[in-house]
């Protein structure tokens, strides 16, 4: 179980690493932005979703 | 007689729900709402000589408005205020706490009620906070200590646990028998044989929080970034704390694509920020929120963005950012936030 989830988080998107949430430095410029695209977009669905407790996306 | 003012939130003095969080301060003479039932407990004794009240997401979110609370209250020349009882209401905690601290500072008696659980409780640092119960049920008794408590206040007697006060007593010094050991172990025994024997240092608990509702439609809503990693504008003007935050700040984003290399760093002191300051928007995804509002996908970005840093926090502190944070955020009319966790 995630620490967002053990402190009771409902929305959560997971990422890759605690010092980057919207990034991965290990790939190219060009493709850590569309995986920050698509972690946003994967926020986005969160936060237009109903949930009724912790819920990851 | 002694001269009792009472702070009431919106709700409480009449004015209405959400739809009137953001009444402004203000005062009516007398006791109204709760306050009748603490006239009748005063009797003859003591009189409510007036009632000050705010809005919610006004008293929570702005120093200004309980500046105003303040002022309103000196105005009544009373010998003590009482604020709430707040219950679990949040931001109502939140102003009630302040109300009392802000009072006791200028030297008025002050007690406020409030659950133990409310995230307020810490805000009213040395002052006086009484239990209350957990619901408005429970209105009865909670009124009932507090008028108690106001009473002994006003004798010039100090409250301690036995009149229920909460929040930060200050500690005493007592000889006791066993060392520590022994009392960790007696307090396992004890709770192995099923007694709800009390912890000797209160261990916070987390809250279970109630998911919000979802937005209708994320491509016509505001939308907020908010983050915990300590993203500041490079030389930290606010100068955020790098370790065990006591606050958090607000930043302007308006007009910005992106959240540039050497504009902005992070002071977190828990994790190492070399890939953040290299490219920020590994903290605050400004570069392709801007994209996803060209795009539509994203009604309107709001023009700032709030940041704290989440490194050996205090569950009460994190409590009130979180109070003050959704607080503020209803109050610029944003409908989802997006936080960045580190």
């Amino acid at each position: 179980m995630s620490v967002a989830e053990r402190v009771g988080a409902v929305r959560i998107v997971p990422t890759r690493g605690i010092p980057y949430p919207t990034g991965d430095p290990s790939l190219p410029p060009a493709e850590e932005r569309a995986w920050r695209r698509d972690l946003l977009l994967r926020a986005l669905k969160a936060v237009s979703t109903h949930v009724t407790g912790p819920t990851r996306f | 007689m002694s001269r009792v003012v009472h702070y009431l939130n919106q709700f409480f003095a009449g004015f209405g729900g959400e739809n009137a969080a953001s009444t402004p301060p203000g005062v009516k003479p007398g006791a109204i709402g709760p306050g009748k039932k603490l006239q009748e407990l005063f009797g003859t004794d003591h009189e409510i000589v007036a009632t000050v009240y705010c809005g919610d997401d006004l008293a929570a979110a702005s120093p200004e408005a309980v500046a105003t609370i303040l002022d309103l209250v000196a105005q009544q020349r009373p010998d003590i205020v009482l604020a709430g009882p707040a219950s679990t209401s949040g931001r109502y905690g939140v102003a009630c706490a302040r109300v009392a601290a802000g009072a006791a500072r200028a030297g008025i008696a002050a007690v406020a009620s409030m659950h133990p659980d409310n995230p307020g409780l810490d805000d009213a640092g040395a002052a006086v906070v009484i239990a209350s119960g957990a619901s408005v049920r429970d209105m009865g008794t909670s009124l009932e200590r507090l008028a108690r408590a106001a009473r002994k206040r006003l004798a010039g007697e100090s409250l301690t646990e036995a009149d229920g006060r909460i929040g930060r007593i200050p500690r005493r010094n007592v000889l006791v028998d066993r060392n520590a050991a022994g009392r960790a172990v007696d307090l396992l025994l004890a709770r192995l044989r099923g007694e709800d024997a009390p912890a000797e240092v209160p261990i916070p608990r987390f809250d279970h929080v109630t998911p919000a509702p979802p937005v209708a439609d994320a491509g016509k809503a505001t939308i907020a970034l908010v983050t915990e990693s300590g993203l500041v504008p490079v030389g930290n003007p606010g100068r955020l704390e790098s370790a065990r935050a006591t606050r958090w700040l607000r930043y302007s984003i308006e007009g910005k694509a992106t959240a540039a290399a050497g504009e902005y760093a992070s002071v977190h002191g828990g994790y190492s920020t070399v890939w953040a300051n290299q490219d920020p928007n590994r903290l605050l995804p400004l570069d392709v929120a801007r994209e996803l509002e060209r795009e539509g996908a994203i009604g309107v970005l709001h023009g700032e963005y709030l940041v704290t840093t989440g490194n050996g926090t205090t569950v009460p502190n994190a409590r009130r950012f979180g109070v003050e944070w959704a607080a503020e955020l209803r109050r610029a009319g944003i409908s989802a936030a997006i936080l960045t966790a580190t």
